[in-house]
């Protein structure tokens, strides 16, 4: 009995970290709609700004608790200086370019901070005068657990009054309800959004210092934390400071038990947990519905015409390059520019989706990687050639992405995304997990081209071939009524439907379409590397195809392609600066391409190929 | 937007300007080998193990180098990713025209790289990626391997843990590769030992996420008499810190695989756990004139102690320049074969890359853990030969695809 009450109260006490956490983060989106994919970074930080002042500080409880309101504070600092300097800049740039920002800013944050804090990991000081533990029926519980497990329903009760009591919480709930409507009545937003990022970061360095008794600080706890906070925030119902707490004891208490009766379930249970809740409540447990944004004029997107003349003769330009490569270029130039062309695929194809269709994904690697993984699976056990694996694995993509976006497409905007993220790292889980058939995360070895193709310019052609002609494909659909269908179903939902158009129906097609050739991408993928691993199905792999579709820009069909060559490109020269040969101990490539993001965010707010669309519109016009 | 795209155009143009400059700075004259890790990540590993391969190229250099050569390493940095990994092979080979490639920490990396050795017939020296399947299920002739294998350091542990009498035991490993590996290792030689034993219960934390307090509550349920743990890094903390408030390890006996190297135990400080037998390496206590000549380079050039990964770093580095030697040449089966039974003394003693299984018998230390003036350090320790502790020559050829 003892035993059954302490798993249920650890499982309260970690609810309690993962509260700290996801209340800041649904904070900041309620008000700001920012995805705030820095928000872990704060939490890390925090942990690290307490940890500091308290091993410096003279021990007591004191000290103690000041140094973990102090490392609050100072994150909540850290969060209002980057809303200043960066969001503020944004706001009027589409919800998705603030995601890049903060992502921008979690690369840049996770490379100071192992300069600043040292590659060490630190432990947490203990919490003075709660250093020991209580005796439950023979059972013991560190005495700190029971303190987090009073501390968070007091944050809770905090915030609700701070929300529901306060003038400032009447704004911010106004301003969650209707911003239009709060400026026109003279409310500033500007201070109204710094003093949410405020309160929010402040959540996230506390939440970070808080749990340093029961483990410490480390430079992989934003990338650790993030994914998580997303998931509590997102199954209670974005927005919703109660919808997080009950989604956090849900979390909590799931993975809790859940390791008594599947020891293996730890890689899973979080996103099923997502997945399921989803499902039922498309909005979250105490989310609702998003109110029909009204989008201002500038935003609402000019259909997509065929390329003019002269922006084909510069297409035609670049693929004759492209053909011609092999002839001047070193045979490395070729491996590189083939990796360009496959991972071009595989942004187009989330384009696809994301752009024409309105349907934004966070676990797109699900079918790139999955796509290399039905490759590798049919070489490596039916000895299938290379042209009947590369030829399946879109197949196989195709009916996975119909699955999966039979579930997706009933839900829209971030709800849809975080699902497809659910279902990525459950179909990232399976393949990780079951090594028997899969290998595991040591993979699938031996996967190289077919004899014929083995030379590397016969397989760069063999690339090219794939890679443009899916992209080909892909742009020819968009101008077919199938294309037309999903461009309407995206721009409004009632004016299809009362024409007869099936709009579900539709975006489940245009999902697996997506899904297809993704699949084709990846299939062509793991014969240029010759294995494949779970990592290709990671999140962190579904971050870089969506980037690289933002870095790119959303609004044109040549956002992607821009996108991923300059993403391939930056990553590729950035590792080869060799950093160690100037003294410097750390390879800050994060920091970096953390610093490019942000400047190309600044100066390209429509992304790349955006910008100079509209720069050289009058260059390329077309004829009306 | 002006502002912003001029600053962008400026960095471009550096980037560009690396593009360019670092093929036309080379020189000829030198033996060009190519260095593949994972520094932008992990670097409280991946750092001590530059500075041991930078600490034995200097002395490799300094005396002459090899073959009337000097050695020059291109080392690059692959973020983790074993696609990343496999295209800068492509680019040392195809473009810096090195000889061959050795490095990288993580198993998948590394094994994407064994299979690229494979396909390209390149010498490929696996540093420090500890995955069996490197050497075994997936070895190939062009793969050799230094840091002793999961295997083996379970394998050591397990004969010693067979000398206690506890009979019910409990694991906990990270649920990847590695973990699972280790653990079945453990298993498979305690029970050719002691058939006696059973195994009561197990978790598998995500790694890095680990749930500690749960996990604990979940284990002491099964009341095992013995822990085999094999989680590391900040998931090794919370475990230590949750399991001594929750009084799990009081009488029991708890076996850590990796906790005694200083990557892992220094972290702790003073909460190190005491009286845990784990494999390490102690490098405050060896006293052997190879150690010493080792530790007081290391230290006189980094002004810093070494870590494990030095250790590997360093001898990584030294085996090449031997094999060089040995060959005579750069071709590359010719190195394979002067690899293949090459012995040279390393700080631990003799290692020497056995033919059958191309696996280095390049050992750990074994021993105790305690507190030493508030750090925790090992004792009663004592070096553990690789080349005892890899199953028989009959097994291996089952194990690793023959012709």
């Amino acid at each position: 009995m003892g035993a059954f009450i302490v798993q249920f109260l650890t499982g309260l006490s970690d609810a309690a970290s993962l509260f700290f956490v996801a209340a800041g983060l649904s904070l900041i989106f309620g008000v700001s709609r920012v995805v705030n994919m820095a928000h872990g970074s704060f939490y890390m930080v925090g942990a690290y700004v307490a940890y500091f002042v308290v091993s410096f500080l003279p021990k007591g409880i004191f000290t103690f608790w000041s140094g973990i309101i102090i490392a609050a504070l100072a994150v909540g600092v850290l969060g209002v200086i980057i809303e200043i300097l960066l969001m503020r800049r944004l706001y009027k740039a589409p919800e998705l370019f603030m995601l890049m920002a903060t992502f921008a800013v979690l690369l840049v944050i996770a490379d100071l901070s192992l300069w600043l804090f040292g590659a060490e990991d630190k432990i947490g000081p203990r919490a003075p005068g709660l250093d020991g533990s209580y005796n439950i029926m023979g059972a013991l519980i560190p005495q700190y657990d029971i303190a987090l497990i009073v501390v968070a329903p007091l944050i809770l009760i905090g915030l609700w009054l701070l929300l529901n009591k306060t003038r400032w919480g009447i704004l911010i709930r106004a301003a969650t309800e209707d911003r239009d409507m709060l400026a026109a009545l003279g409310v500033n937003q500007k201070w109204l959004f710094s003093s949410v990022f405020f309160l929010g970061s402040c959540l996230a360095g506390l939440g970070g210092a808080i749990q340093l008794p029961k483990g410490g600080a480390d430079l992989l706890m934003d990338l650790n934390v993030i994914a998580t906070a997303f998931v509590i925030v997102v199954v209670g119902g974005m927005g919703s400071i109660g919808g997080a707490f009950l989604a956090s004891v849900l979390i909590g208490e799931l993975s809790s038990f859940g390791v008594l009766v599947l020891p293996q379930s730890t890689l899973v249970m979080m996103f099923l947990v997502m997945a399921v809740v989803l499902i039922v409540r498309p909005y979250g447990l105490l989310g609702k519905p998003e109110a029909e944004e009204h989008l201002p004029p500038e935003l609402v997107e000019s259909p997509l015409r065929p390329a003019p003349l002269k922006f084909r003769l510069v297409g035609l330009g670049v693929l004759v390059v492209l053909i011609l490569l092999p002839f001047f270029a070193g045979s490395f130039q070729l491996v590189l520019f083939g990796e360009i062309a496959i991972f071009a695929l595989a942004c187009m194809s989330l384009f696809f989706m994301m752009g024409p269709g309105g349907m934004v994904s966070f676990g797109h690697a699900a079918f790139f990687g999955g796509g290399a993984y039905a490759a590798a699976l049919l070489v490596h056990y039916t000895n299938s050639p290379m042209e009947l694996a590369i030829a399946l694995a879109p197949l196989c993509m195709g009916l996975l992405a119909l699955i999966i976006g039979w579930f997706c497409v009933r839900l829209s905007g971030v709800y849809l995304a975080m699902l497809t993220l659910a279902f990525a790292q459950i179909c990232w889980s399976i393949v990780f997990q079951w090594s028997g058939f899969t290998g595991g995360d040591d993979g699938i070895l031996g996967i190289w081209p077919a004899k014929w193709a083995s030379n590397e310019v016969v397989f760069y052609y063999l690339t090219l071939l794939v890679s443009i002609g899916g992209i080909m494909i892909l742009r020819y659909l968009l101008f077919t009524p199938f294309g037309y269908t999903m461009r309407a179903c995206r721009d409004s939902h009632l004016r299809p439907d009362s024409i007869g158009i099936n709009v579900k129906r539709q975006q489940w097609f245009s999902f697996a379409v997506a899904g297809v050739f993704a699949g084709l991408a990846g299939g062509i993928y793991v014969f240029s590397k010759g294995s494949v691993f779970p990592t290709e199905m990671s999140i962190s792999r579904s971050f870089d195809i969506l980037l690289s579709v933002l870095l790119g820009g959303v609004h044109s069909m040549s956002g992607p392609l821009v996108g991923s060559t300059v993403f391939i490109w930056l990553e590729h020269q950035i590792s080869q600066i060799p950093f160690y040969k100037w003294g410097l101990q750390i390879q800050p490539w994060r920091l970096i391409l953390g610093g490019i993001y942000i400047l190309l965010v600044m100066a390209f707010p429509q992304g790349i190929a955006g910008y100079f669309g509209r720069r050289f519109e009058g260059t390329f016009s077309v004829n009306k | 937007m002006e502002r912003y795209g001029l600053i962008l155009g400026v960095v471009f143009a550096c980037l560009i300007g690396f593009f360019v400059f670092p093929a036309a700075g080379q020189v000829g004259g030198t033996i060009r080998i190519g260095e593949i890790n994972t520094y932008s990540k992990l670097t409280n590993f991946t750092i001590p193990y530059r500075n041991g391969w930078q600490l034995a190229l200097e002395e490799i250099n300094s005396s002459g180098g090899v073959l009337g050569k000097k050695i020059e390493v291109i080392s690059r940095d692959d973020a983790g990713k074993p696609g990343n990994a496999v295209k800068i092979a492509e680019e040392l080979v195809r473009r810096d025209k090195v000889v061959l490639l050795m490095g990288s920490y993580f198993s998948h990396v590394g094994l994407a790289l064994t299979d690229f050795a494979k396909r390209n017939k390149l010498f490929y020296l696996a540093a420090e990626p500890l995955s069996d399947a490197v050497v075994w299920a997936k070895g190939n002739r062009y793969t050799f391997r230094l840091r002793p294998s999961t295997y083996m350091q379970a394998a050591m542990l397990a004969v010693e843990a067979a000398k206690n009498p506890a009979k019910r035991w409990a694991t906990i490993a990270p649920n990847y590769a590695y973990g699972k590996d280790a653990v079945k290792s453990f298993e498979k030689v305690l029970k050719t030992k002691r058939p006696d034993v059973q195994f009561v219960a197990e978790q598998w934390p995500a790694l890095f996420k680990i749930n500690a307090g749960s996990e604990i509550e979940a284990l002491s349920r099964a009341k095992p008499e013995a822990v085999y743990n094999v989680t590391f890094g900040s998931d090794l903390a919370k475990f230590v810190r949750e399991g001594k408030l929750r009084g799990f390890f009081k009488g029991r006996f708890i076996v850590s695989l990796l906790s005694g190297e200083p990557e892992y135990l220094d972290p702790l400080k003073d909460e190190a756990p005491e009286g845990w037998l784990v494999t390490g390496y102690p490098w405050y206590d060896i006293k052997t004139p190879a150690h010493t000549r080792f530790l007081k380079a290391y230290q006189a050039k980094y002004h810093d102690y070494p870590r494990t990964g030095s250790v590997v770093g360093y001898n990584t580095m030294w085996a090449v320049a031997h094999m060089l030697k040995k060959a005579g040449c750069t071709d590359t089966e010719k190195m394979v074969d002067a690899m293949e039974g090459l012995t040279f003394d390393s700080p631990f003693g003799p290692i020497t890359f056995r033919k059958i299984d191309h696996q280095s018998t390049m050992g750990a230390f074994v021993g105790y853990t305690a507190l030493r003036n508030g750090k925790g350090v090992m004792v009663n320790w004592k070096y553990m030969d690789g080349k005892d502790f890899l199953p028989s020559d009959e097994e291996v050829r089952k194990l690793r695809p023959q012709g």
